[in-house]
């Protein structure tokens, strides 16, 4: 290739203060150094955390009737709606062994498991769950060792909703009608979240 | 994708009342130039071109872009872009899915400005299966994707500043896009995934809280704005680095598609909004900024202005919000809408978003193709670099505000 030689042309300005960029750098420096008088806007995470709104899509949870019972019905309506298809549910008939515990339910989940990895946390199943059987949850710092951790299987997932109504007991509202006042009273404040116990734990 | 540093320009059939054809020329404006090679007979120097890759993981690239830079000293004689490393096949996605559950999807391609992406779908499906949505779900539509326009351009001034080399700017704009995904958590739990425009309305009303949000959050804009002009706008340093880069002619912009602020800082008032209004914004009062040089620093003024208007968009649909339902009642679990296809575009913060749909009469879609503004805009990006130097790639890579996502989809 041919030999180039460049003319370049660097732009100067009037005299040698323009050239040295001082006054824009003082200028700019006033503007920053202003903020350091003002209130810091950052949180000293995870001492404190911010407070989450009630209807946060964080992880779900699978919710307990007044007898401690899951609500599922199995009747699959959120893996249906689920657009990640993460959601498995293997229902059985209530059937006798289940008479006493779920007396007026023809089905029950004897499997019901969510990939945690695969949701892409859109709440879908939440909306179509007819029971308000499925919910989420504040939690979102999951973190686990393995893949196979985070598929969340039932006793987990009733395990979390355990976890978040200790931290706020009148979640049970939220689906009543009384959802719009609790999100704007105060109720809703976060001091910590943990993961919920795993049953037979790592 | 190489190109010759000279384009044919093709005569533009657009009416000249719609923009402004006595724009100043590019080499006119102050600013530097392009550098020109001269060949030097007396030199024994010998020039080599030399490749170098930018990215894939480079910051500079806002995601996951490639360029292959062929440089002869300093000066860029070639740059081609090498995407899909971002490739999600959402194209593909969509046409397994039932239709509501599409919108999800459209969430991860132009992740900063998610409201609008999912508006381009719902839309899409209402014209299909001939839905009518209440007009305070219109409303909300629009308060929210403005809203989403905001913190997109906060975001890209951010990341555009910290190109430069302006990292304050970077924190700045963070903290304020940071008040309006709280404003976005409020109504639909989530920061970055909305989700929230659905088909047939939107997810979920809005709160008083969420109401007072946007109010502060409007209260304190026009201040925050002139401390961005203050650091940035009129800092030399900035001026020199953008004024007259990268700079590309009216006629060039609209031979390679580009659309949105990229669009309007070659001088033409080109808003979907105005140009083929939908939804409810024929009942707004804005403006369309424009400038005419084409280059980085009005790109940026662009954005910076858009702001201010789409500030005024909100407020007067906050103002106005009719009651009613913010969804359609009674809508069928799974949608099978009527044969027949439909394009819809719409303005999204980098330009026409656009999503063809065409139904089989079944619950999904026969094919879905999406129209992202930042794959048009990025195309011109071998033509715009060529003749700068290395250090300039930087600054008109992020004029253009490319969403990678929103590139390889
Ligand atoms: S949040 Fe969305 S992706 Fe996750 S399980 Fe529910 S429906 Fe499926
Ligand atoms: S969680 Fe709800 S929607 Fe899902 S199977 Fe149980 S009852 Fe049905």
């Amino acid at each position: 290739m041919a030999v180039s030689v460049k003319n370049i042309t660097v732009p100067r300005g009037k005299n040698w203060v323009d050239n040295t960029y001082i006054i824009p750098v003082i200028k700019g420096l006033i503007i920053t150094l202003r903020h350091m008088f003002k209130k810091p806007i950052v949180l000293y995470y995870p001492e404190n955390k911010k407070v989450l709104p009630p209807n946060y899509r964080g992880l779900h949870m699978l919710t307990r009737d007044e007898q401690g019972r899951e609500k599922c019905v199995a009747c699959e309506m959120c893996s249906t709606a689920c657009p990640a298809d993460c959601i498995r549910i293997v229902a059985n008939d209530s059937g006798d062994v289940w008479k006493d515990n779920f007396e007026n339910r023809e089905k029950h989940p004897i499997v019901f498991e969510i990939d945690e990895l695969r949701c892409i946390f859109c709440g879908m199943c939440v909306e179509a769950c007819p029971e308000d059987a499925i919910d989420m949850t504040d939690m979102h710092n999951l973190a686990d060792y393995t893949r196979q951790d985070f598929i969340y299987d039932k006793e987990r997932l009733l395990g979390v909703y355990d976890e978040y109504i200790k931290r706020h007991p009148d979640h049970a509202k939220r689906r009543d009608g009384e959802f719009k006042a609790m999100k704007n009273s105060s109720y809703f404040s976060v001091v910590s979240v943990e993961n919920a116990k795993k049953p037979g734990g790592h | 994708m190489s190109h010759d540093t000279q384009i044919k320009k093709e005569p533009s059939n657009l009416s000249s009342k719609q923009f402004r054809t006595d724009s100043p020329l590019i080499d006119q404006i102050p600013g530097r130039k392009r550098q020109i090679l001269r060949e030097s007979p007396e030199s024994e120097l010998k020039m080599e071109e030399f490749l170098l890759n930018v990215g894939p993981q480079h910051p500079s690239t806002h995601g996951v872009l490639r360029l292959v830079v062929a440089l002869e000293g300093e000066v860029i004689k070639r740059c081609d872009p090498d995407l899909g490393y971002l490739h999600r096949t959402f194209e593909k996605i969509s046409e397994s899915r039932s239709y509501q559950q599409i919108v999800p999807f459209t969430d991860r391609m132009d992740y900063l400005g998610s409201m609008n992406a999912n508006w381009g779908v719902a839309v899409a499906v209402e014209k299909l299966a001939k839905i009518e949505v209440p007009e305070r779900a219109e409303y909300l539509r629009v308060i929210v994707s403005e809203l989403n326009r905001i913190a997109s351009h906060l975001m890209w001034m951010g990341a555009f500043g910290a190109d430069i080399g302006a990292v304050t700017a970077f924190l700045y704009g963070f903290r304020e896009r940071e008040l309006i995904l709280d404003m976005f958590e409020e109504i639909c739990g989530s920061r970055l995934t909305y989700g929230y425009i659905r088909v047939g309305g939107v997810a979920e009303d809005i709160t008083p809280k969420f109401d007072k949000l946007v109010r502060e959050f409007l209260d304190i804009l026009p201040a925050k704005l002139e401390d961005y002009h203050n650091l940035i706008t009129g800092n030399p340093i900035f001026l020199e680095r953008t004024r007259g880069v990268g700079a590309i002619t009216l006629e060039e912009a609209i031979s390679y598609g580009v659309t949105g602020p990229m669009l309007k800082a070659c001088g033409m008032p080109w808003d979907l909004r105005k140009e083929e209004p939908y939804s409810v914004y024929p009942k707004f009062d804005f403006d369309i900024p424009v400038y005419y040089n084409g280059d980085c620093f009005d790109r940026f003024r662009v954005r910076m202005d858009e702001m201010v208007e789409s500030a005024k968009i909100v407020i007067q649909a906050l103002d106005g919000l009719p009651e009613g339902d913010y969804k359609v009642k009674k809508l069928a679990r799974n949608i099978k809408p009527p044969v027949g296809d439909v394009y819809v575009r719409q303005e999204a913060p980098r330009g026409e978003y656009g999503v063809y749909m065409e139904s089989d009469g079944s619950t999904k879609p026969n094919r879905v193709k999406y129209r992202t503004p930042s794959f048009s805009n990025l195309s011109i990006l071998p033509l715009m670099t060529v003749g700068w130097k290395i250090a300039d790639l930087v600054a008109i890579l992020g004029s253009v505000d490319i969403v990678l996502g929103d590139v390889d989809r």
